[in-house]
């Protein structure tokens, strides 16, 4: 367990490292996504066909592909970005689908009588969606969403697996690797790490779903 | 036009149609923009030239051959590698499922710490470790093995939350004919909850072996020789310095796998949907929503693939 003390500021250098990755790929997938849903969802049929062609592309292949796109086929295409940048990108883009997925089916779930509704007492379209339909919609996006996030958090990893980003995985993998330390204090250090986004982030969405939830 | 019908919208109009038609003329036309932009920058970097293309597509190049049969090694051990996890996933997940129905409140804490831990870890982790932590205890096995490991350890969790959801959602009274009969407890679980807990999420297992086919590209980043599909893409890029049509055609292996398993389980879904199942009538809507939530705990996503 040594290892783990006295490399404890590697450590949470890396469990930083983890957490700027996951912040920065949260907002990006978060906001594509959302512009993803909008097109599946939109009375313009382009925009649903290229909607449902992205989620149904993205969702059979892996993430390690993605990320050997973003990583190292944008470069060969003139797009120079540091490493970083490149696999938060591909992260996002894997992620934006999953999230358009958690999305959709919140606003599919809202009954189809409360839009109804609204319509008929005279809302306008604007009205009746921030007013009745999003407000019902986003509680019942908050488990799917969830796992959707708890899930990127633990894909980080594998933006961390290239070894570039100064992640928890790469530290790990550093220390046992290039350091030659034992391996299993390590393991349970990276775990620790993990564990403890994905455990606390768990905790405060089921907080989050307690709180919003409502009977129908 | 034939928009889906949605929550959002009334049937409509004629205003409403003629500026759909508006928009899906402006959206297609910043689309094919788009589309344009970036096979001009494609052309730019000459990646239209044929001979990055021809080994991979063209049956008449020399490298055709053996770039297909580095492929077909790929495809193979991937198959294998994802055949192998689901299979040991299977097995192992109705043990845990059965152990924790079975046990008392705390004598199965320990089993329930366990199954957290290992969900809550990236798989990535548990393949890399899998292949640096055995060999340490003398277990000496091929790069193969350590995926399907790392692979299982992380899977049958998740596959025993989904049949756990699956008992969940049978009626008590199943259980409680099985016992009023005279079975075990064991018997009960093993005979009467397990199969038509197996029938029920069968759509949601077919999902998750997606996933896992999906996550044995995982070994690409860690484990090295020539081993699964994108290993193989690896070897054949480095050869032929072609990585985007060789990763657009790996992509498309992966695609087409994914997509018939996902058409099996639309297909299984809506058998059992027809049939009943067989057993017992219950909601499969609520058992995997159920499943959802439950995955929810502490991540995993099992409706999604989103691991």
């Amino acid at each position: 367990m040594d290892v783990l003390l006295d490399n404890f500021d590697l450590f949470v250098g890396g469990f930083l490292g983890s957490l700027k990755i996951i912040a920065y790929s949260l907002v990006l997938a978060l906001l594509l996504g959302a512009v993803l849903a909008m097109m599946r969802v939109s009375p313009v049929a382009p925009l649903r066909t290229f909607g449902s062609l992205y989620v149904s592309v993205v969702r059979n292949s892996p993430l390690t592909i993605m990320l050997f796109f973003t990583a190292f086929v944008l470069p060969e295409l003139g797009f120079n970005r540091p490493f970083f940048q490149l696999g938060v990108l591909g992260l996002s883009l894997y992620t934006a689908a999953f999230v358009c997925e958690a999305i959709r089916s919140g606003i599919n779930a809202v009954p189809a009588g409360q839009a109804e509704a609204a319509r008929a007492i005279g809302l306008t379209f604007g009205q009746s969606l921030a007013t009745v339909v999003m407000p019902q919609a986003l509680r019942t996006v908050v488990p799917p969403l969830g796992s959707v996030v708890i899930a990127m958090m633990k894909n980080s990893a594998i933006v961390g697996a290239f070894g570039v980003g100064g992640d928890l995985f790469a530290v790990g993998k550093r220390l046992t690797s290039a350091q030659g330390f034992a391996v299993l204090p390590v393991l349970v250090g990276m775990l620790l790490g993990y564990l403890l986004i994905t455990l606390t982030t768990a905790a405060l969405l089921s907080r989050l779903e307690s709180k919003v939830a409502i009977l129908r | 036009m034939s928009a889906a019908p949605s929550v959002l919208y009334d049937a409509p109009g004629p205003r409403a149609l003629r500026r759909a038609r508006v928009l899906s003329v402006v959206s297609v036309l910043v689309l094919a923009t788009l589309l344009v932009l970036a096979g001009l920058r494609l052309n730019e970097t000459g990646q239209f030239e044929p001979e990055r293309w021809s080994p991979l597509f063209w049956p008449g190049d020399e490298s055709f051959a053996s770039v297909w049969g580095q492929l077909r090694i790929g495809i193979t051990n991937t198959l294998l590698a994802a055949a192998l996890a689901i299979v040991f996933s299977l097995v192992l997940g109705v043990a845990l499922t059965t152990a924790r129905l079975l046990l008392g409140r705390y004598a199965r804490l320990p089993l329930v710490l366990v199954a957290e831990v290992l969900r809550g870890a990236p798989v990535v982790i548990l393949i890399f470790f899998a292949a640096r932590v055995l060999p340490q205890f003398g277990v000496d096995l091929s790069q193969l093995w350590y995926l399907v490991i790392g692979l299982t350890a992380y899977n049958f969790v998740v596959i025993g939350e989904i049949l756990r959801a699956g008992v969940a959602a049978l009626p008590s009274g199943q259980r409680e004919a099985g016992l009023a009969i005279g079975l075990t407890p064991r018997q009960t679980v093993l005979q009467i909850q397990m199969p038509q807990a197996y029938r029920l999420m069968l759509p949601a297992l077919i999902s998750q072996l997606v996933v896992i086919v999906k996550d044995t590209s995982l070994a690409a980043l860690i484990l090295t020789g020539p081993l699964e599909l994108l290993n193989a893409g690896k070897r054949i890029e480095r050869f032929l310095d072609n990585p985007l049509q060789t990763y657009l055609l790996i992509a498309l292996i992966y695609i087409l796998i994914n997509s018939l398993l996902g058409l099996l389980a639309t297909y299984v879904e809506r058998r059992l949907s027809r049939s009943g199942g067989g057993g017992a009538r219950v909601d499969q809507d609520r058992a995997v929503t159920m499943a959802n939530l439950g995955a929810n705990a502490t991540g995993g996503g099992v409706g999604g693939h989103a691991t």
